[in-house]
């Protein structure tokens, strides 16, 4: 299975970034072969909709499960529409959260939050 | 004439002095540009409002028609549309309209739908009548709104007060357009600088006629008077801080309505703002 999670770097002794739209790496992690790759996220520079570029990408990518500490209203959305699974992160290091995921102890990540809309472009 | 109103951020006393401002004019027209938190109309209290809706135009996709091309998804620039599974998503709420995605779409797939983001309501209070523009919560721009709001702005005969959003954004920027002339509303705070300074640099690159009004002014260190004098920038007024006020403010009362004090005040600032205004258009002319 592939799996994707947001990152602070491009190496794998980094850390799960906070934020989901605007972080700057995505690693690719495939389960089965424990291949790793890193993709750059293109949407952390974007004015606005940084969520929905950042989760169009990942679907791209061909991802079936997001592991992730938060999400946005928007981006879940078009992350559910393409049948991805998120699950919750457990702490900032990945590989714990990989070791989780293999023991199946991560939950689903459920509690959407509204996102930080731009209001008036310059806030 | 048409005198817009801005500050850095909100809370400075831009609404304040605009209200103020337009009342004491013999007969003038108030626009509240401020669309996510209008707050003139409480001090008004207009009479007879009537009501606009404001709708713009969102794109509307036809899955039978699509065909996965993407053009739509790479073109909009505000990411308003995503593509999973054979299907655009559009995000009403991210969307400016800008019509791109349909004019692109090699399939004739984007149709457009209204929706409405907002309303002008217009009414009377006494000399001024008051225009306000509302935008509904979680919407992405005001800036159709105010677009609306100062459409036909150049037809108005009386003196129009614009009471601009606070910051520096493309709100802001299209609120102050069509300004004849700009007063800058300023704290005497060291923040109350920085904020001055991101309008300051916003006239100059509109190269609009400005003036800065200090607020809750107190006779000790004001850095933003200082940075006035050092940047030969033109004091219009200083507006002493006065706890009377802040009660006015509290019960929703217009101070130049209420107190013959900041009648006078006001009216030697109308008087200031007319006299610069004119000497900058006699100067272009
Ligand atoms: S441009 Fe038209 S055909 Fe192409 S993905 Fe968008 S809606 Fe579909
Ligand atoms: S109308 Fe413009 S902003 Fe709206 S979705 Fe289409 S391209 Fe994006």
């Amino acid at each position: 299975m592939k799996i994707v999670i947001p990152v602070d770097n491009n190496s794998m002794d980094t850390t799960v970034c906070i934020s989901f739209g605007r972080a700057p790496y995505f690693l690719i992690y495939e389960t089965e072969t424990e291949e790793k790759s890193f993709i750059n996220n293109s949407a952390a520079a974007s004015q606005g909709g940084a969520g929905i570029k950042a989760a169009q990408s990942i679907v791209d990518s061909g991802a079936e499960a997001i592991i992730t500490p938060r999400c946005g209203e928007n981006a879940a959305e078009v992350i559910k529409a393409a049948g991805i699974i998120m699950y919750r992160t457990i702490n900032n290091s990945i590989q714990d959260n990989l070791q989780a995921l293999k023991e199946g102890r991560l939950t689903l990540l459920d509690e959407i939050h509204a996102g930080f809309h731009q209001r008036g472009g310059n806030s | 004439m048409r005198i817009a109103v801005l500050s850095g951020k909100g809370g400075t006393g831009k609404t304040f002095i605009s209200v103020n401002l337009a009342a004491t004019a013999p007969a003038s027209v108030y626009i509240d540009c401020d669309v996510e938190e209008p707050n003139g109309h409480l001090f008004y209290k207009p009479q007879n409002v009537v009501s606009e809706r404001i709708a713009v135009k969102i794109p509307q996709v036809d899955s039978a028609l699509c065909k996965g091309c993407r053009t739509c998804v790479n073109f909009c620039k505000f990411n308003a549309l995503a593509y999973a599974v054979n299907k655009v998503i559009v995000f009403d709420e991210v969307c400016h309209s800008c019509g791109g995605c349909q004019l692109l779409c090699p399939q004739k797939a984007i149709a457009e739908k209204e929706k409405e983001i907002g309303r002008i309501e217009r009414g009377l209070s006494g000399n001024v009548r008051v225009v306000t523009g509302m935008l509904n919560v979680g919407e992405a721009s005001g800036v159709p709104v105010i677009k609306k709001l100062l459409h036909n702005s150049r037809l108005e005969k009386e003196d129009m007060i614009i009471d601009c959003p606070p910051g520096s954004a493309c709100t802001v920027m299209e609120s102050i357009k069509e300004a004849d002339y700009c007063i800058l509303v300023a704290e005497p705070t060291i923040f109350g600088v920085h904020n001055l300074n991101m309008v300051y640099e916003l006239v100059k690159l509109f190269q609009k006629p400005f003036g800065v009004v200090l607020n809750k002014y107190l006779e000790e260190d004001n850095p933003a008077e200082v940075f006035c004098q050092k940047n030969q920038i033109n004091i219009l007024e200083k507006i002493p801080f006065d706890m009377e006020l802040g009660t006015l403010n509290s019960n929703g009362q217009i101070a130049v309505r209420a107190d013959s004090k900041y009648k006078s005040l006001f009216q030697d600032l109308w008087c200031t703002v007319r006299k610069e205004a004119c000497d900058e258009t006699a100067s272009h002319t």
